[in-house]
């Protein structure tokens, strides 16, 4: 019992750990576009190449403690989801832990390339253009309706290019259909 | 419709920013915290299992004691 048990704790480790070094970096890349630390590196023309051994700004905490915190939900349901694509489930972690942050805490300090959007305009950007997710695997993975997620991607398209107005943060509308937790 | 595909185009090359190095030890870092949660969620588990055996057992200790199903009715005296 004791041994089988060391066993799969270890090959759980090396699972994950493989998995972290593969999609840990994209992982990263979608945190940190969450939490608008993404950038280019050195301020300069976009895109411009830059030398391999300039030094670039390490300036990502919350999208690391983001990440770590994801990646911690993913190990430990690890086990249950065997079959599973632990990437969609750590994405999945991100997206709502950035969504419960951002709600508690109104804006989270917004930055980078997305410094103009919402919390759930960023969401749905990121999920549907970085990620390249369906709208309909947005909505689900958000828990909204998909006709909100397509007006948020569009108005995301629309104020990131400098089409329309920014409206203040009164666009928030309601998360989940479940109510929010009394107490808190 | 192709107006709004030529937009989205350009916001995805605005996201195709350069990827950030994977600070070292993040998958150990990760897998400490997760096995935590794992271990104490076991541990809950196993406190919640406990008691419910110890609820059964004084349940059946008392019913054996005051037999309540044999409680004698008042025409039987």
């Amino acid at each position: 019992m004791r041994e089988r048990r060391a066993a799969r704790e270890l090959r759980r480790a090396h699972e994950f750990e493989e998995f972290v070094g593969g999609a840990g970096g994209r992982l990263l890349h979608v945190a940190a576009l969450l939490t608008g630390e993404a950038t280019d590196g050195a301020p300069g023309p976009v895109g411009g190449p830059h030398g391999p051994g300039e030094p670039v700004p390490r300036r990502h905490e919350a999208a690391e403690r983001l990440l770590t915190a994801a990646l911690a939900a993913t190990y430990a349901a690890w086990d249950r989801a065997r079959g599973e694509d632990p990437y969609d489930r750590a994405r999945q972690e991100l997206a709502t832990r950035y969504a419960r942050a951002a709600r508690r805490s109104g804006s989270p300090a917004p930055g980078g390339v997305l410094a103009p959007l919402a919390p759930q305009e960023r969401l749905v950007l990121v999920l549907c253009l970085a990620e390249g997710l369906a709208e309909e695997q947005t909505a689900a993975l958000l828990g909204l309706p998909v006709e909100r997620v397509r007006a948020l991607r569009t108005r995301a398209v629309e104020v990131l290019l400098g089409g329309a107005p920014r409206a203040g943060r009164a666009t928030a509308g309601p998360w989940r259909t479940r109510p929010r937790r009394a107490g808190s | 419709m192709s107006g709004l595909d030529r937009k989205e185009d350009a916001v995805r090359r605005m996201l195709d920013l350069r990827h950030l190095p994977l600070p070292p030890g993040l998958a150990a870092r990760a897998a400490a915290r997760g096995g935590r949660v794992l271990r104490r969620r076991r541990a809950v588990r196993a406190v919640g299992w406990a008691l419910l055996a110890a609820g059964t057992v004084a349940f059946c200790v008392w019913a054996a004691l005051v037999e309540p199903w044999s409680a004698p009715s008042l025409w039987d005296r």
